[in-house]
């Protein structure tokens, strides 16, 4: 029998993919005073394949919970998630405190325990950190199968799940049953923007905020932030007018 | 079974005479050891420690004489069950804890291609530990310098963990040396049962004449400039065939179709660090930048001078790519 289908959708608030970060004096992190703030793309994708699963699966999908672990204005991306059709969430306020993907994954285990989550679709990485482990990490914590990278998804009627794979040089399909974690590779699917009335709805859609604490949990981070720098200067901008010049300039770089 | 698991048992207790060493994955294609593993393992060995290399799957002992050939290597262990053919997560993870838990190994390097991505964290959940991702240079055995932000910001971070999990970025180390064959000591590690795994169904992998675009020396890539698939394959194969080069993408040109996915450069593509790199009609985009600014020479050919990429190419040249490219091809 097909059963029933609770998601759960982790979302992180990050500085907009089209920003170069600042990073402060004391190189201990980016400037984030009066800079624009989006959901995480790959998050983005996870919401729009959590409301195509419902789409396709209407009698199925039973909930859908949105959940976001960062300062308060992570509300923002919550309210987006809720207009484009999650149907409830939770914002775990941990202020400006930098959370790595171990203490997050912890987070989100309490919150598919609280659900009863079976299906939690997120983000392969977040764009600010780009760590690419908390999908991973929250399955290892809960002993459930993984589809990482994921570019296209099938959920069948006697309840497993075969997801395609992006892997190094090509694509793989693996299989599992409920529940599992997927996360979202680039061209899983394109995310549609959220129109003003969904927006406004959406005000009215629950958002519980929790504290730590009150999960029973207590942030202690493993890593230190030694310093944060800016790369190194290319010096680039050299322009040739031929190929001719073009090709005595690679010899004399020694570059073919 | 239960024989061998008490022979591994006693020599960890063993090991513990000894310095703290390293446990590192290494990644096989056939018999041979991947590109990436070769990469994780020059990182492994500026530890400065012993390092014991693991193999998994039905390769693994054939693989197990390739690695032999690397010096800093003083042991190996192999793990052949069928279970570990495909690398699935949820079967190497608990092999690879089962072997760092009450260990002496203070380190596990692996390889951050989408194997290490896939079952690297699973690791470090199943052990508490937090690993490090993508590193780009080893500062000491705790201390790691790895990008952020797609590469805008570098982070020097260190880990307070009793035992430093990390990934290593291939493009940033040279693949290590292999020597003569040696006799290395070779110790078979039982399989590890797992819990709830997905299973594999299949996989296809896309063929190609051209060398692998993550260790490549010269990179040709094309972008959207290129117009169309047809056209992205008359200009970029011969030039790239001409350079014995790997061939690679934007992101724009891998979304219109002219190319498959898994060559696609960029901060959720392939990262790559090869001596040369030419782009061919691509604008230079953030994303794009950060899987290829760390080329030793770039080359953009772009008939807009305006496109950021000139601002990071060693040489430039402004033009239109269908006349310059095959100018080009033929001359070079």
């Amino acid at each position: 029998m097909s059963s029933k289908i609770r998601i759960l959708l982790p979302v992180k608030r990050v500085i907009d993919a089209a920003l170069k970060p600042r990073i402060n004096k004391a190189q201990t992190g980016v400037e984030s005073a009066g800079v624009k703030f989006s959901i995480n793309p790959f998050d983005d994708i996870a919401v729009e394949e959590a409301i195509k699963i419902r789409n396709a699966h209407k009698d199925r999908v039973e909930s859908i919970h949105a959940v976001s672990i960062g300062p308060n204005k992570a509300q923002d991306i919550l309210r987006i998630a809720l207009a484009k059709g999650a149907d409830t969430s939770t914002l775990v306020d941990v202020k400006d405190q930098d959370v790595e993907p171990l203490q997050v994954s912890k987070i989100l285990k309490k919150l598919q325990e609280k659900h009863n989550s079976n299906l939690i679709i997120l983000g392969k990485q977040a764009i600010d950190d780009d760590s690419n482990q908390t999908g991973q990490m929250l399955a290892g914590l809960l002993n459930w199968p993984q589809a990482t990278n994921a570019s296209k998804v099938k959920i069948n009627a006697d309840n497993t799940v075969e997801v395609e794979r992006e892997i190094d040089g090509g694509v793989e399909v693996v299989k599992a049953s409920l529940p599992i974690i997927i996360t979202t590779d680039l061209r899983l699917n394109e995310p549609k923007f959220v129109t003003l009335p969904k927006m406004m709805k959406a005000k009215k859609k629950p958002l519980e905020i929790l504290r730590v604490d009150e999960l029973g949990i207590t942030l202690e981070n493993r890593l230190e932030t030694i310093k944060l720098e800016d790369p190194p200067v290319r010096q680039g901008g050299a322009k040739v007018g031929s190929v001719d010049e073009l090709i005595s300039k690679l010899k004399e770089l020694k570059a073919i | 079974m239960f024989g061998l698991s008490r022979t591994v048992g006693l020599s960890q207790r063993m090991a513990f005479a000894r310095l703290s060493s390293t446990l590192a994955f290494v990644e096989t294609a056939g018999s041979k050891i991947t590109p990436s593993s070769l990469s994780a393992l020059t990182a492994a060995q500026e530890l400065g420690k012993p390092i014991t290399a693991l193999l998994v799957g039905p390769h693994a002992a054939d693989a197990a004489k390739e690695v032999s050939k690397v010096t800093s290597v003083d042991k190996i262990l192999v793990s052949p069950s069928e279970k570990y053919d495909h690398y699935l997560p949820e079967q190497v993870s608990p092999l690879v804890a089962s072997l760092l838990k009450d260990s002496d190994y203070s380190n596990f390097v692996v390889a951050a291609s989408t194997v290490g991505k896939n079952f690297l964290p699973r690791v470090g959940a199943i052990l508490d530990l937090q690993p490090i991702s993508d590193i780009i240079k080893v500062v000491s055995p705790d201390t790691f310098v790895r990008p952020t932000y797609a590469g805008n910001a570098i982070l020097t971070v260190k880990s307070k963990d009793s035992q430093v999990l990390f990934s290593v970025r291939s493009s940033a180390f040279a693949p290590v040396e292999l020597k003569d064959t040696r006799d290395v000591p070779v110790e078979e590690v039982p399989y590890v049962e797992a819990g709830n795994s997905a299973e594999f169904v299949s996989e296809e992998l896309v063929k190609s004449e051209r060398p692998d675009l993550g260790s490549a020396k010269v990179v040709v890539a094309g972008g959207r400039g290129l117009k169309n698939k047809e056209e992205f394959d008359r200009l970029i194969t011969p030039l790239a065939e001409k350079l014995n080069a790997a061939i690679g993408a934007s992101r724009a040109a891998v979304d219109a179709g002219f190319c498959d996915n898994s060559l696609q450069v960029g901060q959720t593509g392939k990262v790559v660090a090869p001596d040369l790199y030419i782009a061919v009609g691509i604008s230079g985009a953030i994303q794009h930048l950060a899987g290829m600014k760390d080329a030793k020479t770039i080359v953009a050919i772009n008939k807009d001078e305006e496109a950021p990429i000139f601002s990071v190419a060693d040489v430039g040249i402004v033009g239109d790519v269908f006349e310059i490219v095959p100018e080009l091809t033929a001359k070079i």
